[in-house]
């Protein structure tokens, strides 16, 4: 496994997403406030492009009936903004574990390690930076894969 | 940064395995109101201004929408260029026709066709105007993508009269429903239509969906969309019944009928369910020559899109042999949510030559393509 950086850490702002290339290989790196995870970009499911789904959290109730407000009118997420659903078949995954919320035992998404490296540490190597410049005083996101 | 996302990597993945040319049976171009406008007359068209479609659904618009994903589409379908999804003819194959290689496609058009509206005249004006945009809008374009014969097919004779204007013409592939039809597809109101389709040499494709005016369980309408989907197969299942115990195939022993996305594993529990009762009850339907499950396993096709997914693979497979290795045709429902990748969607153990006959030996023999 190699160390591959793939953006600069202003590039994904708090709360999005960013599908990247690393040997071939489509991975999506999120930025949940500020902490990144990546992602194969294919749905284990049937192989949905999950860069395009939609990013959100879970409904849950205790039984039939009860949902959770957090407001009135208003249902209340858990995990607002860590689940990705696909955009074929609309699986939900946990963004933090790569985890299916249907099936959590037998399906997960492959999860790569995620850093953040300073610039000035990048342009000494050994990181391989795929047609990207690096500078010395921007902070970049590195994926292992 | 805009990434080309689907690299075709399966290709190297599988590539132990030939691939054959891959037949979709089911393809829904987007077409609007406004492309249909060439082709219907100016009295439909100022009518349609005017007064719009009655579809027999009741005092509503129609279906409750978005289903599980905006416009029940992939969300990545929607075109970079703009538009709704499937009505990008380059787009389409792009994501989809050279993706994966397809070789050929049937079209089944939805929306707007005027199929179950209850103007019969104007059903009948807007099917005629949706054969002319199938071919004048894609199929000239494209011809890979073969076109369906929409009908207004709650009125038998106008939509013979449709049938025979499509006579010969092998820019179509077969005769369209959709399944929810107002009254059982055995009712004699529908069969002009299955001899008006024997006579021209069309299969009869019935793809879910539609208005009925009727819910789609017997017992009242459905509070979840999870409800609906499910119950496509039931709502399906007596409409099949129905064109089996009506004697339909006694009366017409060539018609073909092919199910489009209706799931398939229902099939062999309804042909024993029929067979037993028949051997029971034999007399009360005495036009019936032989067991109900020899109609279902020779008369009908199924499209294998939505895939039932068991968790044993090999338990789809004991469904496939029930209801015959030559009748079931590959279907990727593209572009909406529920789409299948032609890929991924069979199950791994199939052999080969089944693998080929599903992808596209099958549709090749029924629908009489070289």
């Amino acid at each position: 496994m190699a160390k591959h950086v793939v953006a600069a850490v202003a590039d994904i702002p708090p709360g999005t997403r960013r599908l990247t290339q690393v040997n071939g290989r489509a991975i999506v790196v999120f930025n949940l406030g500020g902490e990144f995870f990546a992602l194969n970009n294919r749905c284990p499911h049937r192989g949905g492009s999950l860069f395009h789904g939609k990013q959100t959290g879970l409904v849950e109730s205790d039984g039939p009936g009860n949902y959770r407000y957090s407001r009135p009118g208003e249902i209340e997420y858990t995990k607002l903004g860590e689940i990705i659903r696909c955009p074929w078949h609309g699986w939900e995954f946990d963004i933090r574990t790569g985890q299916s919320w249907c099936d959590p035992k037998r399906v997960r998404v492959r999860q790569y390690a995620v850093s953040i490296e300073p610039g000035e540490a990048l342009v000494q190597g050994p990181y391989v930076a795929e047609s990207f410049p690096v500078s010395v005083e921007n902070d970049y996101v590195v994926v292992e894969a | 940064m805009n990434i080309e996302v689907r690299q075709p990597v399966h290709g190297a993945k599988d590539s132990g395995k030939a691939r054959v040319g891959i037949f979709d049976c089911d393809i829904h171009p987007k077409s609007s109101l406004e492309d249909l406008r060439p082709y219907l007359s100016n009295r439909w068209w100022d009518y349609l201004q005017t007064y719009g479609q009655r579809q027999r659904h009741g005092y509503v618009k129609g279906f409750p929408y978005p289903k599980s994903q905006p416009l029940a589409s992939r969300r990545d379908s929607w075109p970079p260029g703009g538009g709704l999804p499937a009505s990008d003819l380059d787009f389409m194959r792009q994501q989809h026709l050279d993706f994966y290689g397809i070789e050929w496609g049937i079209m089944n058009p939805l929306s707007p066709t005027g199929q179950g509206e209850q103007n019969d005249e104007l059903s009948a004006a807007m099917a005629f105007a949706a054969n002319e945009y199938q071919l004048e809008g894609w199929n000239r374009r494209e011809p890979r993508l073969k076109a369906s014969v929409v009908i207004p097919y709650e009125n038998g004779e106008m939509s013979r009269a449709e049938i025979r204007k499509r006579t010969g013409d092998r820019r179509f592939a077969h005769v369209l429903f959709l399944s929810r039809t107002s009254e059982l597809l055995g009712k004699r109101r529908y069969w002009p239509i299955f001899e008006a389709a024997v006579e021209a040499g069309f299969p009869i494709g019935v793809h879910v969906f539609g208005s009925s005016g009727r819910p789609m369980s017997n017992t009242g309408w459905p509070s979840f969309y999870i409800e609906e989907i499910t119950e496509h197969s039931a709502s399906l299942a007596a409409s099949v019944t129905s064109l089996i115990v009506e004697g339909v195939f006694e009366r017409h022993p060539e018609l073909k009928i092919v199910l489009i996305e209706a799931g398939f594993a229902w099939i062999p529990s309804l042909g024993w369910r029929l067979d037993q009762n028949w051997k029971r009850m034999r007399d009360e339907v005495p036009h019936l020559r032989r067991a109900p499950s020899e109609y279902l396993r020779e008369h009908f096709w199924v499209s294998t899109q939505p895939m039932e997914e068991a968790e044993e693979p090999d338990h789809v497979l004991d469904v496939m042999a029930w209801i015959g290795w030559d009748k079931i045709l590959f279907a990727s429902d593209y572009p909406h949510w529920d789409f299948d990748d032609p890929f991924v969607a069979l199950p791994p153990s199939l052999s080969e030559e089944r693998r080929n006959k599903i992808y596209s030996g099958n549709a090749k023999a029924l629908y009489r393509l070289d």
